[in-house]
This record gives structure tokens, C-alpha cells and sequence, in this order.
């Protein structure tokens, strides 16, 4: 039996890459042998995971880990960290975001982004959402680009709340309705996968249900990865949870079977709380 | 109480009151500044001294021109001055993280410690002397050159305040870099750069030494910017070293009102950017 945290990485890592994609579902994106670095520190070691089109996939791990690395990857939002250096493959829908000569602002289009803060512009709520429209003119009229913010405020399960202030500030709205405000405005550019970077780990508690039936409630629509702390978040709203420890990918497995009966001994000492 | 914490106490004590004293000395002396050049020049102002122009002793005469003046002086650098101040503020904080950069920087903090008469000479030299004669437009710039580094560095300071999230945020809905910093980042430190610009404008109306040799003065009204053009300062200086009484009477009243008018550009501007968001 190995002993100490490394050489039972190593172990976990080995059986990790032989996990078959969960629910043999097609993968929306492939992360291949994906190595990242920030500036000498290597943050990501040789990660692959497949992500399955159209469920919650949640990442867990003590903080450092390289969840939020790994997520922040997958739209290139790394790129505007200096000294970052990335090796390996991010195929989405089969094509390597990676490749010189990728759009960018495209795939950024394609893949929206919840921050951990919530971070609305200091602009009109309706401005907020209809930023990412505007920018990437979707929209043709007014009145079209109106529909459009009603309906991801719709989406976001926040219209009934603001439909009567749209022309106030977004920075007059509570702390839970400025996420959900923009959940909304990543929302409003139709993207096909959503990634959330601890969407809620500044709420309270009812804000942070409002925050997870919204999750549950967006996969029949979209692929979301969700980054999260909180264990029990990641059991309520993932269909497919993955375990990181130290850059590198421990386990991924469905999340039922993630939390009752883990295939590593790694992610059941994490997910019982003997350490992390 | 112990005798340690009586110590403790009393060095508090005194230090509190040391910092008041200070704070009173500064604000007594500013204070003391404003009522007495509000005492000196009240006896002299009138609707007349406002918008008359100067005549010779012992006619009255007024300040009409200098204050249309040094509008359009002040009105000519900002035109001039703001839009290079807060391109280079912008460009700095949001580009400027290499050597360049803290060349620019460098650059900009000696800029402010120029004297402001040497850019007066420079200007004379560069603008003054191939035009063959002072202009409103040698004044603007000169008054722009001072104004150019107080507004880039306050610019800096304000666009850095600009949370990162926030950039994150525009990026990550696919804007690119040139439309989150100018619809986003920038629009969110506006209120701080305008707050910059005003402090720039109350800074330079106040200048005397580099309009003496670029906009020169004038005894008459003129709206040319290639003609010679009065301003306050200048005006206030001729009369304060003239030996007629009449004349420094003049400029205590034109001190008060080129005060008044440096009061009213914060105000104005205050209202304007108040916090709407």
C-alpha cells in the first residue's frame, strides 16, 4: 500500500487516465494531456478529462488544486495572465482552441463565464445584459435586443425582480441578484457551454439556492462546469463530478458514485474531510 | 491604571493634539488667505468692473476682457490638453506594465516638476518666435503642456482603481481588449478622471509665469487665437506692480473674482460627475 500523498497521486493518476468518458455521451470538450504553467510553477499536470455535452460538471478539490485553472482554460481567459504557458490540447467540439489563428473573442462567445465575485458593469441593468449582444451585434433591432434581455433575465430566473428598474443601476441590485444579473448577461449571447467559477461562494444560503436551481434548470440547455468548495453544492447540482488534487486529476466518475462509493481512496479521504 | 498605560495614554494624547494643531495652523492660514483677499477686493467689484475693459488710471475700467480671456485660454488648453492627458493615463495603466512604460512614467513625474516659466520659454521659442508674434494659441499650449502629465498620472491612478473582475467580466463576453477598456474600464473611472481634468483646470487658471511671453495680454476684448489675449494672472500682476492705488485695488477685485471662478469650475464639475451609478 502506498504511503505517502505523492506516490498515491501518481498511483490514482494512472487509473484516472483509464476512466472511459461518464455516460458514454459525446463529449462537448476533450482536455488531452494539458499542462499548464504560470511562469516557472507548473499549475496543471498532464490533465484529460471529456466533458459530455448538455450536464453539470462539477470540480472539486482543496484550494490550489487547479480547478479554476483547468476551467479558466477552457475559454482561454488565461491568456490575459502574463507569463502563463499552456502545452496540450482543449478540443472542443473536436477542434483545438489552442491551434495559432483561433478567434478568441469567438470562442469566448461560445463559452460564457460566471466569476466567483459577481462583477455587473457599472452600467443600467438592461446595458448589463445586453453588453455581450451589443459587442457582438446579434441583434438587429430594438425591440429584438429587448426580447433578448427579457428573455436571459427570464433565464436567469431574475426578470421579475428587475423588470420594473431596468434603467436603474445594476450596482443597486443585492449581492445574489448581481450574480444571477450576470448569469444573465453570459446567458444572453446564446453560448453553448457556461463555465462558473465558485458562483457562489460569496452568497448566502438563499441566494445560493436560487444560484444552484438556476444550474439545474440550465443544463437541459447547456454544458456547465461548475468549480466549487462547497462538497455538498457539487452533490446537488452535478451529474459528473472531478476531483483534482496538487495540478493533477485524481478521479472523475458520476457524482452519485463520487460521493457514496469513490473509486480512490484520495477522494474519499477528501470528500470525508481527512484532509484538504 | 498602571503606569505604563497612563504613559500610553498621555503620548496619545498629545499626538492627537499635535496633528490638530497642524490641521488648524494650515486651514487657519487658507482660511485667513480667503477673507482677506474677499475684504480687499469686494470694495472694488461692481457689475461695471466685470464686463468693462481696462482704461487709464482714474477712469475705472474693468476686467471683462481678462475674464473672456482667460475662458478661452482655459478652454484651449483643455481642448488640447485633456484629450493627450488621459490617453497617456489610460495608456499607462492599461498597457504601460513594461519598460516603456516606466519610461513614460518617469517622464511624466518630471514633466510636473518643470517650472511652469520654462514651459513658457519653451513654447516662446517653439510657437512664439516662428509666428512672430504672442498669440491666445502659444498661451493654450503652454498651458496645456503643464496640464498634460497632472492628468495622465491622475488618470492612471484612477483607471488602475478599476477592478480587474471587471475586465474579466467584458473579455469573457467576447469583447476585445480595445472595447473593454474603452466601453468598460474607462466609463467606470470616468467620475475620478474628470475629477482629474478639474484639478487640472483650477491648477493651471491660476498661472501666470507662462502666459508673460505666449499669450502676453491684451487691454481690449479679443476672441483671435492668433492675436494677443488677456488673462486674470497677467492682468493681476501688471496692476499689483503698478504704483497707482486704483490699479491694486483692481487686482485685489480681480483676485477675488479669479477665485470665485476656480470655485465655481469644482463646483460645476462636481455636480456633473456625481456618482450616477
Amino acid at each position: 500500500m502506498p504511503s505517502t500523498l505523492t506516490t498515491r497521486i501518481a498511483v490514482a493518476e494512472r487509473a484516472a487516465e483509464n476512466t472511459p468518458a461518464p455516460s458514454g455521451a459525446v463529449a462537448k470538450i476533450s482536455v488531452r494531456n494539458l499542462n499548464f504553467y504560470y511562469g516557472k510553477t507548473q499549475a496543471l499536470h498532464d490533465v484529460s478529462i471529456e466533458i459530455p455535452e448538455r450536464i453539470v460538471m462539477a470540480f472539486i478539490g482543496p484550494s490550489g488544486c487547479g480547478k479554476s485553472t483547468l476551467l479558466r482554460t477552457l475559454n482561454r481567459m488565461n491568456d490575459v495572465i502574463p507569463a502563463t504557458r499552456v502545452a496540450g490540447e482543449v478540443l472542443m467540439d473536436g477542434t483545438d482552441i489552442y491551434l495559432p489563428g483561433t478567434d478568441v473573442v469567438n470562442l469566448r462567445r461560445k463559452v460564457g463565464m460566471v466569476f466567483q465575485k459577481s462583477n455587473p458593469f457599472p452600467k443600467t441593468i438592461f446595458d448589463n445584459v445586453a453588453y455581450g449582444l451589443r459587442i457582438n451585434r446579434l441583434t438587429k433591432t430594438k425591440s429584438e435586443l429587448a426580447d433578448r434581455v427579457e428573455q436571459a433575465l427570464n433565464d436567469a430566473a431574475l426578470w421579475s425582480e428587475v423588470k420594473d428598474r431596468l434603467q436603474t443601476s445594476a450596482l443597486s441590485l443585492s449581492g445574489g441578484q448581481q450574480q444571477r444579473l450576470c448569469i444573465a448577461r453570459a446567458l444572453a449571447v446564446r453560448p453553448e457551454v457556461v463555465l462558473m467559477d465558485e458562483p457562489a461562494s460569496a452568497l448566502d444560503p438563499i441566494a445560493t439556492s436560487k444560484i444552484e436551481e438556476l444550474i439545474v434548470d440550465l443544463k437541459q440547455r447547456y454544458t456547465i462546469v461548475i468549480v466549487t468548495h462547497n462538497m455538498q453544492q457539487a452533490a446537488r447540482v452535478s451529474d459528473t463530478t472531478a476531483f483534482f488534487l496538487l495540478g493533477k486529476l485524481i478521479e472523475v466518475n458520476s457524482t452519485e458514485k463520487m460521493f457514496t462509493n469513490p473509486t480512490e481512496k484520495l477522494t474519499e479521504d477528501y470528500i470525508t474531510g481527512r484532509f484538504g | 491604571m498602571r503606569k505604563v498605560d497612563k504613559l500610553r495614554r498621555s503620548r496619545s494624547a498629545t499626538m492627537t493634539t499635535l496633528t490638530a494643531l497642524c490641521t488648524l495652523v494650515a486651514v487657519g492660514t487658507l482660511l485667513l488667505i480667503l477673507i482677506y483677499i474677499a475684504m480687499q477686493g469686494i470694495g472694488s467689484l461692481s457689475f461695471r468692473f466685470l464686463v468693462d475693459s481696462p482704461r487709464p488710471v482714474g477712469e475705472g475700467g474693468g476686467i471683462g476682457n481678462a475674464i473672456s480671456g482667460t475662458l478661452v485660454l482655459l478652454g484651449l488648453s483643455a481642448a488640447i490638453g485633456l484629450p493627450f492627458g488621459i490617453g497617456v493615463g489610460v495608456y499607462l495603466s492599461e498597457f504601460g506594465g513594461g519598460k516603456f512604460g516606466s519610461v513614460v512614467r518617469f517622464l511624466t513625474d518630471t514633466l510636473t516638476g518643470i517650472p511652469s516659466i520654462v514651459t513658457g520659454v519653451f513654447v516662446y521659442t517653439i510657437v512664439v518666435v516662428p509666428l512672430k508674434h504672442f498669440s491666445a494659441l502659444a498661451g493654450g499650449i503652454a498651458l496645456a503642456l503643464i496640464m498634460i502629465p497632472i492628468v495622465a498620472r491622475t488618470t492612471e491612478e484612477m483607471v488602475k482603481l478599476v477592478p480587474h473582475s471587471l475586465r474579466e467580466g467584458a473579455l469573457a463576453l467576447g469583447a476585445p481588449q480595445w472595447r473593454t477598456t474603452l466601453g468598460v474600464v474607462v466609463p467606470a473611472a470616468a467620475s475620478g478622471i474628470a475629477t482629474g481634468a478639474m484639478l487640472a483646470i483650477a491648477r493651471i487658471s491660476g498661472e501666470t509665469a507662462p502666459l508673460l511671453f505666449t499669450a502676453f495680454g491684451s487691454r481690449f476684448f479679443s476672441y483671435y487665437l492668433d492675436q494677443p489675449i488677456a488673462s486674470l494672472t497677467v492682468q493681476i500682476y501688471n496692476y499689483a506692480i503698478s504704483p497707482y492705488d486704483e490699479w491694486h485695488a483692481q487686482a485685489w477685485a480681480a483676485t477675488l473674482v479669479l477665485m470665485m471662478m476656480i470655485l465655481s469650475i469644482n463646483i460645476v464639475v462636481r455636480i456633473f460627475t456625481r456618482k450616477r451609478f
